[in-house]
């Protein structure tokens, strides 16, 4: 095999590789992209979008309810215009509770009740979301 | 009058900084005899400033005097004594002050180098790049961050420390994890200066314990967040990918390649044109870490205040320092002189993986600030999550993994003539231990395996310098820092591989006398009860832990609220051996006498933890002893 060859075939089998590395790296990206938005944004686009999201917003107060014994807990998250159902199994966070800015991960079911895998809140009493925060000061 | 005190001496260190970068200029004017004992001096006089102005903030929050804003923001009278002096750093004004002071501190080490005392214009250079940093950061604190600024009318309590940084962890590991960012100014000062000055690859030879020193302070401070974050947050996690761990995560890639990089241009004058570039990424990186923590462009435990003035500051810091170092890069760099590597010599094999890790870097930096990005550009809010950091990385480190064991059997400037015939028994070793784990732990996956089988070859090729040489620690000891490096790497990968394989997790609700098993183990409710700390109430479970009926021990999960907040603290219960973690941690009550219970079982977790222990050790073993004997490496 001639030195030229040699480097054609090196050449090309690392433009092989760096390809479809990119390529994976790219399509896992565009995966694990999770879209961030307000709870109005959130009901705009119920339809179109049933891919796994964020929504961040105050938890509306007197909306939790948690059935006896269960991990199952159902509460209201709202920006001050539109409000949406959540369901969510599994542990709250410390900082969870009613008139708290949380964000919440998940995607919507059939019913438009949005079904949270993960509740975030975070770790500062006086956290809020990006957003959340004029609406909350002219409501108050 | 003692915050008016600490004023004056933030103005003067500010002052030795300005003089200290001034009087640098001189080796450019070829004026170097009457410059250095000057030099020697105002670093030693601004270090002596900085660690009178930290005492002098100590004693404001000894003394709760709540007239200075910062110590009312951070503390109140309930605060353990051990605390106060934490909470001095648990704040962003008083995080900054330590990070200068830490700088200078540096610098006064560096000037006391005698090895560098050789180099004169190299060292006064580098001290004035080092004056010059400080006094950029320090302007900053003075004109945004002001940490001795008075509060009138003035509180009778403040607002106390952060719950989450009460702790004995989290105590050290801000000067920790800070000493590694701030070293990082060392190699690029000295990195920049040469190119300022000799522009040859002496400074290689000095930035390289400089470089291990930092690194050796990353790695610690990164375990310990690591491990805090694990036992304090309540969910049991130990790595998130959260933007603030990449962005301490990215300047140890690239420090970790610098210091591979600093042996190949220090034995054999090659890459210095590459070793300078990642001495530069490095403290960037620092930089672009100072700013994703600080600026408060992300919400997170560790940004204190979003003022985007200081955001603005730091980036306009970053910029200024990165850029203009790049700039004297781009126009001084001599073009490297053509040498023909075999590819399967230790340099090219230290280039590779040194190029590795630059993709790691640049993999972690694309999800890391890509979103902020986006968001600043006003095309929506987006996060990226770890699954695309736990994927993506792999493509690096699979064959970095692979490359580090060959390496270490490399010859430098041509390949090893039985290369292959050393490495196969260690290969077939390494095959044949990893079967041991799915005997162990269960079925695995093809991942699994590979995991386990690139760390076991770590570990292995690791250890072989001490077989071939009959196990004698002496004749061996010149390969200590790197046998001691690739083992703590390989044994912080087993852990990751195994936890991540075969730990379990769930959630589940459990009431009095009522228990959940957890794979072979069993935890079972048999208390619920309150207790009183110093400043906070807590509500404690008492959950016996046993296996197969055997009693194994009893731990006590609490939730605590503290008295200055209404926040609850979730406190793990945590029984650990070398072997495997049982963690349960307390959720809320809910009702029907029940409680929601955070259960798991990590198999091999405290490697994680273990692993960068390791690491550190061949670190400063490499740094402390004797350089005649470690001088000889090969």
């Amino acid at each position: 095999m001639l030195p030229r060859h040699r480097r054609f075939i090196g050449i090309l089998v690392t433009l092989i590789g760096v390809t479809v590395a990119i390529s994976l790296i790219l399509s896992s990206f565009q995966d694990n992209l999770l879209y961030y938005v307000t709870p109005s944004e959130a009901i705009e686009n119920i339809d179109d979008d049933q891919s796994k999201f964020r929504i961040g917003g105050l938890v509306e107060v007197g909306s939790f309810e948690r059935s006896e014994g269960s991990l199952k807990s159902r509460f209201i998250l709202t920006d001050g215009f539109e409000s949406i159902e959540v369901n969510y199994t599994g542990i709250l966070p410390d900082l969870f509770r009613e008139g708290q800015g949380i964000i919440v991960t998940g995607r919507f079911d059939k019913m438009k009740i949005f079904v949270a895998s993960e509740v975030l809140a975070k770790h500062d009493e006086n956290y809020m979301p990006p957003d959340i925060h004029p609406i909350e000061e002219s409501s108050s | 009058m003692i915050p008016e005190l600490g004023q004056i001496f933030l103005v003067a260190a500010l002052a030795s900084a300005l003089l200290q970068f001034v009087g640098g200029i001189s080796p450019l004017m070829r004026k170097i005899e009457n410059i250095e004992p000057f030099i020697e001096r105002i670093t030693m006089f601004q270090t002596m400033s900085l660690l009178i102005c930290f005492a002098l903030l100590t004693t404001s929050f000894l003394q709760d005097d709540f007239s200075v804003l910062y110590v009312a923001s951070n503390s109140n009278t309930a605060l353990p004594i051990g605390y106060k002096f934490a909470a001095v750093w648990g704040g962003h004004e008083g995080s900054l002050l330590l990070w200068v002071l830490i700088l200078s501190i540096w610098t006064l080490l560096l000037s006391k180098d005698n090895a560098l005392k050789s180099s004169p214009e190299l060292r006064i250079q580098s001290l004035s790049i080092l004056g010059l940093i400080s006094l950029g950061f320090l302007v900053f604190i003075l004109y945004t961050s002001n940490p001795f600024e008075r509060l009138f009318p003035i509180p009778l309590q403040g607002r106390g420390l952060n719950p989450l940084l009460q702790d004995p962890a989290l105590v050290i590991h801000p000067p920790t994890l800070y000493a590694g960012y701030v070293g990082l100014a060392v190699p690029f000062s000295l990195a920049v200066s040469s190119l300022l000055t000799a522009n040859n690859f002496e400074w290689a030879k000095h930035a390289r314990s400089w470089t291990i020193l930092s690194w050796m302070f990353l790695t610690g401070g990164i375990a310990l967040g690591s491990w805090w974050a694990y036992y304090e947050l309540g969910w049991g996690g130990w790595w998130f990918w959260d933007p603030v761990e990449n962005a301490s995560l990215m300047p140890w890639l690239i420090a970790t390649a610098l210091m591979h990089s600093l042996i190949v241009t220090e034995k054999r004058g090659l890459f210095n044109g590459f070793s300078t570039l990642l001495a530069i990424t490095a403290f960037s990186l620092s930089l672009l870490g100072t700013f994703l923590v600080r600026s408060g462009v992300l919400i997170s435990v560790h940004s204190f205040a979003s003022d985007p003035q200081r955001g603005l500051f730091i980036l306009v810091l970053l910029a200024f320092f990165s850029g203009s170092a790049l700039m004297i890069y781009s126009l001084k760099q001599k073009k490297a002189t053509q040498e023909k590597l075999h590819p399967l010599s230790r340099e090219s094999l230290l280039l590779l993986n040194n190029v590795f890790l630059c993709a790691s870097a640049g993999l972690v930096l694309i999800g890391t600030i890509y979103p902020l990005i986006l968001e600043m550009l006003d095309l929506g809010k987006i996060s990226v999550g770890p699954p695309y950091f736990n994927f993506v990385i792999l493509f690096p480190f699979i064959p970095l993994l692979i490359t580090i064991g060959v390496a270490v059997f490399s010859n430098w400037s041509h390949a090893s003539k039985s290369l292959v015939k050393k490495i196969f028994p260690i290969i077939m070793i390494a095959i044949l231990l990893s079967l041991l784990f799915p005997f162990i732990y269960g079925l695995a996956s093809l991942m699994t395996m590979v995991g386990v089988i690139l760390a076991l070859w770590t570990i292995l090729t690791g250890i072989s310098p001490l077989i071939r040489n009959q196990f004698s620690i002496n004749k061996s000891m010149v390969y200590m820092p790197m046998m001691l490096g690739h083992i703590g790497l390989g044994l912080m990968i087993l852990g990751i591989t195994v936890t991540s394989s075969y730990g379990i997790t769930f959630d589940d609700s459990m009431g009095i006398e009522q228990s959940s098993n957890v794979g072979d183990y069993e935890f079972k409710l048999t208390e619920i009860g309150r207790r009183n700390g110093p400043n906070y109430l807590a509500q404690y479970a008492s959950i016996e832990i046993s296996k197969d009926g055997e009693y194994i021990e009893t731990v006590y999960p609490e939730k605590r609220v503290y008295d200055s907040s209404t926040m609850g603290m979730t406190e793990a219960g945590i029984e650990a051996n070398l072997f495997r973690d049982l963690f349960i941690a307390i959720g809320e009550d809910i009702g029907g006498g029940s409680w929601s219970m955070h259960l798991q079982y990590k198999p091999l977790l405290r490697l994680i933890w273990y692993g960068p222990i390791v690491m550190m050790m061949g670190g400063l073993i490499r740094v402390f002893l004797s350089k005649r004997s470690i001088g000889s490496y090969q």
